[in-house]
């Protein structure tokens, strides 16, 4: 695609604004503001608190010694917020960081973590226990296995189709979704509708008020060594960038690299999908967001993806459940905003796709 | 030295064969021009080459050595592709581009070092576009970007350069220009292995010319000996006084001129 000429005003304005490729600010500046964001996130609630407040708690946690708050403070903010404040950035860093490698990896903008068939598979896992135990354990175990069982169906579908490109292997994640759905759509069908419809149904729609210190504890870790692995790897993730082909000419391993990075992302994907159910568009929108931050480069767009995306389900969490009386679902919240910042965001980097 | 050299090599996809008994060899410090109709194998020869494709038959060597059980990253510090100018999808900046040329030196799982910029920018420099660093990949014209992509493959270090019609889709002046670094390459010692469609170029950096028919190699040897109209003619399957019509003031710079070009030139 041509865009001398008609493309040269965009592309001086552009350069002038230090638009694009140019580094606007690095990640640095991040990792405090995240910070930041968590502390006042746990003073949103019914029972608002001050930064200072949780700050205090948090401190006196960490050494040690007793605080200077009543033990209801300290009571709302080490059990009840605290593990809910960990598992928005937990469930939001690895949403985002699993979209960024998927849009770098397939090379196509529009990829997100649901794109194999993780979000289905792990919905259809879900619905499955609830329906035959119903254990918070049994839900989480089996949203995982069934994410993992998804990705694999479609991998195992594209590799049946052919040529083992990025294109194949998206229609075959597409189809594998569609299946699941329907199965899921299934089990609904036979679910007892007192109990276990409701269930199913708000499980589906993503929220993060059930989640203690101990779905964490065994969520984080897989979602901790996906996200390292999608780290270690990312400089040669960002040569995929120049195609299949150009990336072999250019000594990277495509077909070996590409296998590690989707199980890497999966892993991360369905560890989140566990605990939090299906919240969608944070892989999708964070990765363009960061984009405008910090440029394409993915070395960059990964970290910053994944701490944008902490931030941004932190600061979406806190409003669910501060803004209403009743606390909303969380994956409705994040699409009745994602849609519209999403449309925006589309509008300012469509030029830059060319 | 050779650089490259292919053995009864035979290309195609599949069971589809589309060329055999190929036997060509580049020189450090040479450049060896591939002459062909669309769809004589052109592209397929260079995908083998590269080992994007498997040999149906026969081997490819370079430095001496078959290429066939080296690793992606041991290919690629030695031979660098220029593929034809691309427009990529998210919009990097030139030097993060170039910089790709670097992957098969960066550690497993490092990043690129300041060693890595500075022979980036250096590659850069080489091809009069180091006012580009900064500038986005996708913003930048058809002609910069081929030089970027040039660029990329220079950054590899190699001893080899495949390069893929490099003066395609670019205007007049960028061909020149391109033609004109590519002819400096030549004194840096690098082989040089490039296709074209206009056999004008070809006459004017080629040290050899290899014409590439369909089933095979339809010729080798000194481009005066080779590129000549009736050759040419039969290579394209066009008339030989229309081929001689067209390449008249370029076959005058090289030995054997062909006289009397009547017909005028289709362009």
């Amino acid at each position: 695609m041509r865009t001398d000429g008609i493309g040269t005003a965009d592309a001086a304005r552009a350069g002038g604004k230090g638009r694009g490729g140019r580094r606007r600010g690095g990640v640095e500046w991040l990792l405090p503001a995240l910070f930041a964001v968590a502390v006042v996130s746990m003073g949103f609630g019914h029972y608002p608190l001050s930064p200072a407040a949780v700050l205090d708690v948090l401190w006196s946690a960490l050494v040690g010694a007793p605080s200077a708050q009543p033990p209801a403070v300290e009571n709302v903010v080490l059990a009840v917020r605290l593990p809910r404040v960990l598992a928005a950035m937990l469930v939001g860093a690895s949403l985002a960081a699993a979209g960024a490698a998927y849009q770098t990896l397939f090379r196509n903008p529009l990829a997100s973590p649901a794109i194999l068939g993780v979000s289905a598979g792990a919905g259809f896992g879900a619905a499955l226990a609830m329906l035959l135990y119903g254990s918070a354990l049994a839900v989480q175990g089996a949203a995982f296995a069934g994410g993992l069982c998804a990705v694999g169906a479609a991998m195992f579908v594209a590799g049946r189709l052919g040529n083992g490109s990025a294109l194949v292997l998206v229609l075959a994640g597409l189809v594998v979704s569609a299946l699941f759905q329907a199965l899921t759509s299934a089990l609904k069908y036979v679910a007892d509708p007192t109990d276990t419809l409701p269930a199913i149904v708000f499980w589906l729609l993503g929220s993060l008020g059930r989640v203690g210190m101990s779905d964490l504890a065994w969520a984080a870790p897989f979602a901790l060594l996906g996200l390292s692995v999608l780290f270690l790897l990312r400089w040669p993730t960002q040569v995929l960038e120049a195609g299949d082909d150009e990336a072999r000419t250019l000594g990277i391993p495509v077909g070996a690299l590409r296998i590690v990075l989707i199980v890497a992302a999966t892993l991360m994907t369905a560890a989140a999908v566990s605990i939090s159910g299906i919240v969608g568009w944070v892989g999708l929108l964070v990765p363009h967001l960061a984009r405008l931050l910090v440029g394409p480069a993915y070395g960059t767009l990964l970290p910053a993806s994944a701490l944008l995306g902490a931030g941004y389900l932190l600061l979406v969490d806190g409003l669910c459940r501060s803004a209403f009386a009743a606390e909303l679902p969380l994956g409705i919240v994040t699409a009745v905003l994602g849609a519209p910042v999403f449309v925006v965001i589309l509008a300012k980097a469509r030029r830059q796709w060319s | 030295m050779t650089i490259v050299e292919t053995h009864a090599l035979a290309i195609g996809h599949g069971r589809r064969r589309v060329g055999e008994g190929i036997d060509l060899a580049v020189g450090a410090g040479e450049v060896l021009c591939l002459l062909g109709p669309n769809g004589g194998g052109k592209t397929t020869l260079f995908k083998t080459l590269l080992g994007l494709l498997p040999p149906l038959a026969g081997e490819v060597r370079v430095l001496g050595e078959p290429v066939a059980g080296w690793s992606r990253a041991a290919f690629a510090q030695r031979v660098g592709y220029v593929p034809q100018a691309h427009a990529g999808i998210f919009p990097y900046t030139v030097e993060d581009i170039v910089l790709m040329g670097r992957a098969a030196r960066v550690a497993r799982f490092g990043a690129p070092s300041r060693h890595d910029r500075e022979v980036a920018g250096a590659c850069l420099d080489a091809l009069g576009i180091g006012h580009l660093k900064r500038r986005v990949y996708t913003e930048i014209s058809g002609g910069e970007r081929q030089l970027a992509l040039i660029a990329r493959a220079l950054a590899q270090e190699p001893v080899l350069l495949v390069m893929d019609e490099p003066t395609a889709s670019l205007d007049f002046g960028n061909q020149i220009r391109v033609l004109e670094h590519i002819a400096e390459l030549r004194g840096q010692g690098i082989a040089v292995l490039m296709s074209t469609h206009q056999p004008e170029h070809a006459l004017r950096v080629a040290d050899r010319i290899a014409l590439l028919a369909p089933g095979g190699l339809a010729g080798i040897g000194a481009p005066a000996a080779v590129a000549t109209p009736a050759r040419l003619a039969a290579l394209y399957g066009v008339g030989a006084d229309a081929v001689a019509a067209c390449l008249a003031p370029h076959l005058a710079a090289h030995p054997s001129t062909i006289p009397n070009p009547q017909e005028s030139c289709p362009s």
